[in-house]
C-alpha cells in the first residue's frame, strides 16, 4: 500500500480527496489530510454567506464524518513545516513525522499584507478564514457599543473586497471600500464598467475611494483612520485588507523545489513539482507563470493530479485555462469572460450602457465580426452562459452581434437561438467539469427532470452555481424535445401562471372560482390550485375566506390554524405587540376558560392552542366582545408588524416605532399575497425588532426613516435589502404600498418576498425604479389598488359570529351534537398538549 | 390507534346491508366535505358538485390518525376524484381509497346515496 500526503484542506485539498476516493484504485493507497484550520474543508468561495447564519456548518463541504468513511486520515489544526524530499518525509509543527509515496501540495494561499506604516495595529483585519470573521464580528459589535455609526474600510476593491465591503455592511458598519487603481475591479472590468458598478454600489450604501494609496494606518494602539497623504483622510474604526493573494509556498522552499520570482511552486501540465513525487494544486501552483485565484482551475488541478498518481497520464492540464467568471456581488450580477478589454488594434467593441438601469455589457469581436473574442457584463448578466460558450466552442455570431447584447429587434427576443445549439462537448459546468451533453444526458436517458434531480446525479450546478440558468434552460430544452411541456402553470387545471390568472380575474371581472375554472381551466380544481385561486380573488376584491370557504386551505377556511391533532390555535391581532393589561387579563380568561394552551409567538403576540371545531365561535364571541379582532395568523396575509418601544421609552430611539407599526399593521392587516408576509420597524439601528428579517422592514435613521423589503426567517434566511434611505413617513409608506401591491400581482402562488425579489429581473434597482421612479407608470393604478384594499377591510371572525351559516360550519358531526373523542391531552409544565402520535 | 384505523374497510355498493340515513343534503358544503358519525366511525362525505356526485371515506387520515378528511379541500387528478388531508396535503383517491402521492396505506372509501333531500351512506354492519 502507497501513502499519499495532502497538505491543506481548503476547497481544493478537499476536491482532491473527494476525486480520489471516488476511483475505484483508490483502495491500493492511504490518504492522510493535514489541515491548520481547526474544522474540515469549507466552502470558502461563499464566506461571506457566514453572516448571514453564523453557521460554519452550512459551509463545510463535508462532514466530518465523511472522511473516516471514505478511509481517509485528517488531521487538524496541525500544519506541515519541513519537507526531507531525499528521504520522503514530512515534519509537522509538533515534530511528528509521516513518510510519503506521493505529496501534494494544497497549501492555497493567504491574503497579501501590504507594508504599510501601523498595520499592525488593533482593528485591522484580513478576510479569510471563518475565525477571520468571527474577529471582526467581535470587534463589530465592540465598536458598536460605543458609537452608533461605526465605520469601517475595505483595503482593495476586487471581488474579495467588494464582499468584504458587503460583509460589514451586514455588520452594522458603514463600508468604505479604497482601492489604490482607478477603478474597481481592476482584473475583471473595463472603466466604464467599474463607473457603473460604483455607482450601483454607492446607491447602496458603499462609499467607494477610488485611486487613493494609503500611506499610513492613523491611531494610538487601535486604528482610527487612514492617511493618504496630502491631508487626505478617512476616519474610520476598523480597517479590513483585501489586497490580494500570495501563494502559501514556504514548504516549497524547505526542499529547494523551483519557485516562481514572485512566488508559487512551479508546475508542469501534469502539476508535478520539480521534484516528481511532489505535486501542487490550487492557488499556490505555479503554472503557465500563473496564479489561478479562482476555484474551478484549482479543481481542475486536482482532477489531474488524481490521474497522474494514478497512472493514467494522459489527463493533463489545458495549456491555457479560461479565467471566465460570473457572480452575484452585493446582489449585482458581474461576469467577464474571455478577454475582457483591450486595445483596439485587437478587435472590436459593441458596448450598451444604461446608467439609469445599473447595466453595461460589452463584446468584444474580432476585426473580421465573426469571432467573440470576450466581453464583460454589469447589473445583467442572464447571457453570460450563452456568450461564454461561444467564445469557448469559437461559434459564429450572428451578423447583427449587437443583438447579443442588445436583444433583437425582431420577434422572440433572443439572438442566440437555444442553448441546445451548444456542442454536446461544450463545458456547461467548469467547476464540476460537466458537459452540455452529461446534463442533457441525465434528462433524456436517465430520466431525472428537475435541476435538483440533474444536481445530484451529475454535480453541476453544486461548485459556483453559475451555470444554474444554462443547465436549467438544457433540462426545459431536453423535456421538450420528449414531448413534455414546462410552461409555468399553476397546476394541471389552469394552464397560466398565477400572473396570469391575477389578470384574468382581474380583466374578465371573474367572481368565483368555478366560472373561472369553466372558462378559463379544465377539469375541477385540486388542493393546489384552489388555494392560489382564493389568494387571488381575495387580493383583488378584497372578500374574506368566508365567501368561498371550500376552495380555500383548511387554515383559511376555519379562519383559525390547524395544529397537529385536529385542533386549532387562536391569535388575535395585537397590533405592534402592544396590549393594555385589561386586554392581557380578558385574554388570560378566555384561555382559562376554554382550558387552551398559550404562548407568546415570534410576532409578539398571544397564541392559545387547543380549541376544538365548535369551540372557535364561542372563543371569538367573547374575544370580539372584549374588543380584539382576528389577526390572520391562519392567512397567506399579513401576521404582524413588529417593534421595538422606540422614542417614547428608550433613550436611543430616534422615532416613535410603535406608533408608526401600530398605523402599519392596521394598514395592511386583512390583505392577502401570495405567501405570508411580515412587517418590522426599528427606532434606530440597534435594530431590536429584527426589521431587516421581515418582508419590510422600517429602521429610523437621523432624518428619517430607511426602508427595507424582501427579508425573511424561516429555511433560508435572508435580510432585506435597502429600497430607500431617509424618506419620510409619507413616502416610506407609499414605496412599501406600491412594493407590496407589485409583489402580490406578479409572484407565484406560496413565493415569498426574498426568493420573488431575487427572481425579479434587474433585482432591487428595477423594483426602485417601478415604486420610486415609477418607470413601469403603474404606480398610480397599484396606490388606488392598495387604498382599496386598506379600505375594505373588515374582520372575518366578526362576520363568522354574526352570520348563522357561517357559524354552522364549526361542528365536527353534522348529524350528532357530540364532539370528537380522538382527541386527547397530556399535561405538559402546568398546560397541555396533544397526545403523541401513535 | 392502529385498532382504530383496522374497523374502517371499504364496503362496494353490492354489499351495503344498511342504508344509513346521514343528514340532509344542504348540511354539506358544495364541493366540499362535512364529516357524519355513525355507530363508533367517523365518516366524511364530500358533495362533488361539479361532477354531480357524492363521495364517502374514512374521516381517519392513515398518515397522522388524526380525524380530520371531512375538512380537507376536494379535486381530481386525471379526472380520478381525491381529497388532500389539511394537514399535509396527502392526497387520496375518493373513488379507490388509495393514496395518489405517496405510498401512504389507502383509505377505506363507502358508498352514497341522495334519496329526496337525504344523505344515505352504505354499511355492512
Amino acid at each position: 500500500m502507497q501513502t499519499i500526503l495532502v497538505v491543506g484542506n481548503g476547497m481544493v485539498g478537499y476536491k482532491f480527496c473527494e476525486k480520489f476516493v471516488a476511483r475505484a484504485e483508490s483502495r491500493n493507497f492511504k490518504l492522510v489530510v493535514f489541515g491548520e484550520e481547526p474544522r474540515a474543508a469549507y466552502d470558502r468561495v461563499h464566506l461571506s454567506a457566514y453572516f448571514e447564519n453564523r453557521d460554519a456548518k452550512a459551509l463545510e463541504l463535508a462532514p466530518l464524518d465523511w472522511y473516516s468513511e471514505n478511509g481517509i486520515e485528517l488531521v487538524v489544526s496541525e500544519s506541515v513545516t519541513d519537507i526531507h524530499h531525499t528521504k520522503k518525509t514530512i515534519t509537522t509543527a509538533s515534530e511528528k513525522e509521516f513518510s510519503y509515496d506521493y505529496l501534494v501540495l494544497a497549501t492555497g494561499s493567504a491574503p497579501f499584507v501590504p507594508p504599510i506604516q501601523g498595520i499592525e495595529k488593533e482593528g485591522v483585519f484580513v478576510y479569510r478564514t471563518i475565525e477571520d470573521l468571527e474577529n471582526m464580528l467581535a470587534y463589530a459589535e465592540k465598536i458598536k457599543k460605543i458609537k452608533p455609526n461605526g465605520r469601517a474600510a475595505i483595503l482593495g476593491g476586487g471581488l474579495l473586497g467588494l464582499e468584504a465591503g458587503k460583509a460589514v455592511m451586514d455588520m452594522g458598519l458603514e463600508p468604505h471600500v479604497v482601492e489604490f487603481a482607478p477603478k474597481l475591479m481592476p482584473r475583471q472590468l473595463d472603466a466604464r464598467s467599474s463607473n457603473v458598478m460604483q455607482l450601483t454600489l454607492e446607491s447602496m450604501g458603499i462609499h467607494i475611494h477610488a485611486s487613493k494609496a494609503t500611506n499610513k494606518i492613523l491611531g494610538n494602539g487601535a486604528i482610527t483612520g487612514l492617511d493618504f497623504g496630502e491631508d487626505d483622510t478617512l476616519v474610520v474604526d476598523m480597517l479590513v485588507i483585501s489586497a490580494g493573494i500570495r501563494p502559501r509556498d514556504e514548504l516549497g522552499k524547505t526542499c529547494n523545489l523551483e519557485m516562481g520570482v514572485r512566488g508559487g511552486i512551479v508546475v508542469n501540465d501534469k502539476m508535478q513539482t520539480s521534484d516528481p513525487d511532489i505535486y501542487a494544486i490550487g492557488e499556490v501552483a505555479l503554472y503557465n507563470q500563473m496564479i489561478y485565484g479562482l476555484v474551478a482551475p484549482g479543481y481542475e488541478m486536482a482532477e489531474v493530479a488524481v490521474n497522474q498518481i494514478l497512472k493514467k497520464e494522459d489527463v493533463i492540464m489545458r495549456p491555457e485555462i479560461d479565467m471566465s467568471t460570473k457572480l452575484k456581488l452585493i446582489g449585482v450580477d458581474v461576469a467577464s469572460f474571455g478577454i475582457p478589454y483591450m486595445p483596439a488594434d485587437k478587435g472590436l467593441s459593441i458596448i450598451y450602457e444604461n446608467k439609469t438601469k445599473g447595466i453595461y455589457k460589452r463584446i468584444n469581436v474580432s476585426h473580421d465580426g465573426k469571432t467573440l473574442l470576450g466581453g464583460i457584463m454589469v447589473g445583467d448578466a442572464e447571457d453570460y452562459s450563452i456568450l461564454h460558450q461561444m467564445y469557448l466552442n469559437d461559434m459564429p455570431l450572428p451578423d447583427n452581434a449587437e443583438e447579443l447584447i442588445v436583444g433583437s429587434r425582431g420577434e422572440g427576443g433572443s439572438a442566440f437561438g437555444s442553448a441546445m445549439d451548444l456542442p454536446d462537448t461544450a463545458m456547461v459546468c467548469s467547476c464540476e467539469a460537466v458537459t452540455k451533453g452529461g446534463v442533457c444526458g441525465s434528462v433524456l436517458v436517465d430520466g431525472n427532470e428537475t435541476i435538483k434531480a440533474v444536481a445530484m446525479a451529475t454535480k453541476a450546478t453544486t461548485g459556483c452555481g453559475g451555470c444554474k440558468p444554462m443547465v436549467n434552460d438544457l433540462i426545459k430544452e431536453s423535456l421538450k424535445t420528449l414531448g413534455k411541456t414546462v410552461k409555468e402553470r399553476i397546476c394541471e387545471h389552469f394552464d397560466f401562471s398565477r400572473q396570469e390568472l391575477f389578470d384574468i380575474v382581474k380583466l374578465k371581472d371573474v367572481q368565483n372560482f368555478d366560472d373561472l375554472l369553466d372558462d378559463f381551466g379544465t377539469g375541477h380544481g385540486c388542493e393546489v390550485c384552489k388555494p392560489a385561486v382564493a389568494a387571488v380573488f381575495a387580493s383583488i376584491y378584497n372578500e374574506t375566506a368566508n365567501r368561498q370557504d371550500t376552495i380555500q386551505d383548511t387554515n383559511d377556511r376555519y379562519l383559525a390554524n390547524i395544529q397537529r391533532n385536529g385542533t386549532y390555535s387562536v391569535v388575535p391581532r395585537v397590533a405592534a405587540g402592544e396590549i393594555t393589561p385589561k386586554q392581557l387579563m380578558a385574554m388570560g380568561r378566555i384561555a382559562q376558560k376554554y382550558d387552551l394552551y398559550t404562548k407568546i409567538t415570534g410576532g409578539q403576540r398571544i397564541d392559545m392552542f387547543g380549541a376544538k371545531l365548535h369551540e372557535l365561535p364561542l372563543i371569538w364571541e367573547e374575544l370580539i366582545k372584549e374588543g380584539f379582532e382576528t389577526g390572520q395568523a391562519y392567512g397567506k396575509s399579513l401576521r404582524t408588524v413588529k417593534s421595538c418601544v422606540g422614542s417614547t421609552w428608550c433613550r436611543y430611539g430616534m422615532d416613535e416605532s410603535v406608533s408608526f407599526a401600530v398605523e402599519i399593521e392596521h394598514r395592511y392587516k386583512g390583505i392577502r399575497s401570495p405567501h405570508k408576509f411580515k412587517g418590522g420597524v426599528s427606532g434606530c439601528i440597534r435594530e431590536c425588532a429584527e426589521a431587516r428579517g421581515k418582508d419590510f422592514g422600517f429602521i429610523a435613521v437621523e432624518g428619517g426613516w430607511n426602508v427595507y423589503v424582501g427579508g425573511n426567517g424561516g429555511a433560508n434566511p435572508k435580510h432585506a435589502v435597502l429600497l430607500a434611505e431617509k424618506v419620510d413617513k409619507a413616502a416610506a409608506l407609499t414605496y412599501v404600498d406600491r412594493f407590496i401591491m407589485f409583489y402580490i400581482k406578479t409572484a407565484q402562488p406560496l413565493q415569498r418576498t426574498a426568493p420573488w425579489l431575487e427572481k425579479l429581473e434587474g433585482g432591487i434597482t428595477y423594483l426602485q425604479n417601478v415604486v420610486i421612479n415609477d418607470s413601469l407608470g403603474i404606480a398610480a393604478e397599484l396606490d388606488a389598488e392598495m387604498q382599496a384594499l386598506v379600505d375594505s377591510y373588515k374582520c372575518e371572525w366578526q362576520e363568522a359570529i354574526e352570520t348563522p351559516e357561517i357559524r354552522e360550519r364549526y361542528t365536527h358531526f353534522v348529524n350528532s351534537e357530540e364532539t370528537d373523542s380522538n382527541i386527547e391531552f397530556v399535561e405538559l409544565r402546568a398546560q397541555k398538549m396533544p397526545k403523541e402520535w401513535a | 390507534m392502529i385498532a382504530t384505523l383496522n374497523t374502517y374497510e371499504t364496503v362496494q355498493p353490492e354489499n351495503v346491508k344498511t342504508w344509513f340515513k346521514a343528514a340532509a343534503t344542504s348540511k354539506f358544503p358544495k364541493n366540499g366535505g362535512a364529516c357524519i358519525k355513525y355507530k363508533d366511525k367517523q365518516i366524511a362525505v364530500f358533495n362533488f358538485a361539479r361532477e354531480a356526485t357524492w363521495y364517502a371515506c374514512q374521516n381517519l387520515c392513515p398518515h397522522k390518525m388524526e380525524m380530520v378528511l371531512s375538512r380537507g379541500m376536494i379535486g381530481e387528478e386525471n379526472m380520478e376524484a381525491k381529497v388532500a388531508c389539511p394537514l399535509h396535503k396527502n392526497t387520496f383517491s375518493l373513488k379507490t381509497g388509495e393514496n395518489l402521492n405517496g405510498s401512504l396505506e389507502g383509505i377505506a372509501t363507502y358508498p352514497v346515496k341522495i334519496e329526496g333531500d337525504f344523505v344515505y351512506v352504505g354499511f355492512v354492519d
